[in-house]
């Protein structure tokens, strides 16, 4: 069972208290914007193998949307974040460098 | 593996030796027979109620391995990586239809371990778009032969499937599938609530929630021995000299000049010309190493077994609205499938609050349920597209193809999928496989059949 803290009113919410949001940090591509941006923005999810941050929705609570830092693997939940910011902040980066000092992400390291 | 006085590969024990070291020339005679006898002198001992007889008068003792185990040689006309249905299937066909044996099908896990072993094995082609029908049918129509084919007993069961109506939009929905289906030559039919109840009489009709307001019924479907299929191509392809290697997972991809030119494992370096990727929910992963991404995004589906109980319902019915459905295996166990994670991960677990949605859903609409223990839980890591329809395709990298994106649903189309798969890797083209290119998400030629079944298994 999935928890996460919401970094707006601090409940640890178990994941049916949340909602999914998907892939996080997506630049949103649309008019003007070449086949090969659209394509990647809408099919090309990233799918790692490890770390990975994802968009979740405090649904069942403050109804806020924020951000997470996750292993796909192990389930570990490095932390949970702002939704105003377009890259994990260094703290979040740090925290994870810790455990998985190999670890990138698209082009965020 | 390679012959160790002349150290050279593959196919030379079928033509006449060519190594020109004239000291040895008698011992190397000698050594090659040895050596053919060992690798493809392999002969499969066919499975018959007479070899049951004749073993039962002998205590058993003369059953064989149903496949080798050998090291990987160095090199191999094609790699097929994962040993799940498809990859085996892939194999499969490569030999039976196109005569490329000089094949290794290598396995991080074991034999059908991934997906292929995890899956409830529902077996079905009432697909809505013309190209999932082709290829879902191809694939159905193969499993009535399949135990033949390959003398082994897969048990494929057409017990019929019945996917319930349980709103007005899926009604609609079921009947326009019908109706396609008509077309497309799939035989299924719309049924009404009685016969429903007819073919299932521990349903109950009247949900509170979700009343049964009919079915979309296809009589030829039903459910086969997971297990059994793959074991049953891996001793096919052993038999046919292939190196079915367990045990061996590909940790990196090399190219040169834009081709791969082999692949690293866990068992070492080893070269082929082409490379078959079919490992399902570690397909990104995978083409990662290869240097190319895939649209495709992994998750767990779960699925269940309660306690064995007496025969109670002889066909499959599919839930989707509710999430849920169920078939009783030859064992008694009722087989239950669940949801899939809403979050992407590997951990071959899913979340616990699936399990108590699924149940709680079935336990509507078949009352019986609860009272039923539930023995076991499992879940595989499954890859779904943004269509919900698979990649039978070619790749980025010229003689790199990859076959996954079967998400929630592929075990029912094993043999086709290595069907089109084994031609387009033979043949560069496969009318089967042509509208489930990679490319057409490009293209906006999506085969949508995400909102056709709501779910997909
Ligand atoms: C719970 C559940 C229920 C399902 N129910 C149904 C159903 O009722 N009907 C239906 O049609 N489908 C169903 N499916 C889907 C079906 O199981 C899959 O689509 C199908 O089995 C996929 O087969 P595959 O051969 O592609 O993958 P897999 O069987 O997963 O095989 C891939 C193999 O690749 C191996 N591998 C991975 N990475 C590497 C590597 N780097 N090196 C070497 N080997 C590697 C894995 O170990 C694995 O054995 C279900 C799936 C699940 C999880
Ligand atoms: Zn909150």
């Amino acid at each position: 069972m999935l928890i996460l803290e919401c970094p707006y009113c601090g409940v640890k919410a178990e994941e049916t208290e949340l909602a999914a949001g998907g892939e996080a940090h997506l630049k949103r591509f649309g008019p003007g914007s070449s086949d090969e941006e659209f394509h990647d923005y809408l099919f090309m999810r990233e799918n790692p193998k490890g770390v990975h941050f994802e968009r979740w929705r405090h649904a069942n609570g403050c109804g806020k949307w924020f951000h997470a830092a996750r292993c796909t693997m192990t389930l570990e939940v490095f932390g949970t974040y702002s939704a105003q910011t377009t890259e994990p902040p260094q703290e979040i980066k740090d925290k994870i460098s810790e455990k998985r000092p190999d670890w990138t992400w698209r082009d965020i390291k | 593996m390679f012959c160790w006085i002349c150290d050279s590969l593959g196919r030379h024990v079928a033509t006449i030796h060519k190594c020109d070291d004239k000291r040895r020339r008698a011992q190397r005679a000698l050594v090659h027979i040895q050596w053919q006898s060992r690798t493809i002198g392999f002969a499969m001992k066919r499975y018959s109620a007479f070899a049951v007889a004749r073993e039962a008068l002998r205590y058993h003792t003369g059953w064989e391995r149903a496949w080798r185990s050998p090291e990987p040689k160095r090199h191999y006309d094609v790699i097929i990586v994962g040993a799940g249905g498809h990859g085996l299937a892939t194999a499969y066909f490569l030999g039976k239809n196109f005569g490329i044996t000089n094949v290794a099908i290598l396995e991080k896990g074991w034999l059908g371990g991934g997906n292929t072993g995890r899956n409830t094995t529902i077996i079905r082609s009432n697909y809505l778009q013309d190209p999932s029908a082709a290829l879902y049918e191809k694939a159905r129509s193969l499993y009535e032969t399949m135990s033949q084919d390959l003398n082994y007993n897969v048990m494929f069961s057409p017990r019929g499937v019945i996917m319930l109506a349980q709103t007005e939009h899926e009604v609609r929905g079921y009947k326009r599938t019908a109706h396609a289906n008509a077309l497309q030559g799939v035989q299924t039919e719309w049924i009404e609530p009685a016969r429903v109840k007819e073919l299932v009489p521990i349903i109950n009709l009247e949900g509170p929630r979700y009343p049964v307001l009919g079915g979309l019924w296809q009589e030829r479907g039903g459910t086969a021995r997971h297990d059994a299929v793959a074991w049953g191509y891996a001793r096919a392809c052993s038999d046919m000299g292939m190196d079915v290697i367990q045990k061996c997972e590909v940790t990196g991809v090399r190219s040169e000049n834009g081709r791969v030119v082999g692949v690293d494992t866990t068992k070492g370096a080893i070269d082929c010309d082409k490379l078959g990727m079919v490992v399902a929910g570690n397909c990104s992963h995978l083409s990662e190493m290869a240097g190319f991404r895939l649209p495709v995004e992994s998750v767990a589906l779960q699925a269940l077994v309660s306690e064995p109980i007496k025969p109670c319902m002889d066909v499959v019915v599919m839930a989707n609205t509710v999430h849920g459905y169920m078939s009783q295996s030859d064992k008694g166990e009722m087989v239950i499938g669940g949801g899939t994670d809403g979050f992407n991960n590997y951990t071959q677990r899913g979340s616990f609050h699936h399990i108590e949605e699924t149940v709680r859903a079935l336990n509507e609409t078949f009352p019986m349920v609860s009272r039923l223990k539930m023995l076991r839980q499992w879940g595989g890591i499954v890859d779904v597209t943004g269509d919900r329809s698979p990649l039978v395709s070619k790749t980025p990298v010229d003689n790199i193809f990859v076959n996954a994106g079967w998400g929630t649903g592929g075990f029912k189309a094993i043999p086709g999928s290595g069907w089109a798969m084994a031609e387009l890797m033979a043949t560069g083209h496969s009318p089967l496989a042509e509208e489930f290119s990679m490319m057409r998400f490009k293209e906006g030629k999506f085969i949508d059949e995400s909102v056709a079944a709501g779910v997909a298994h």
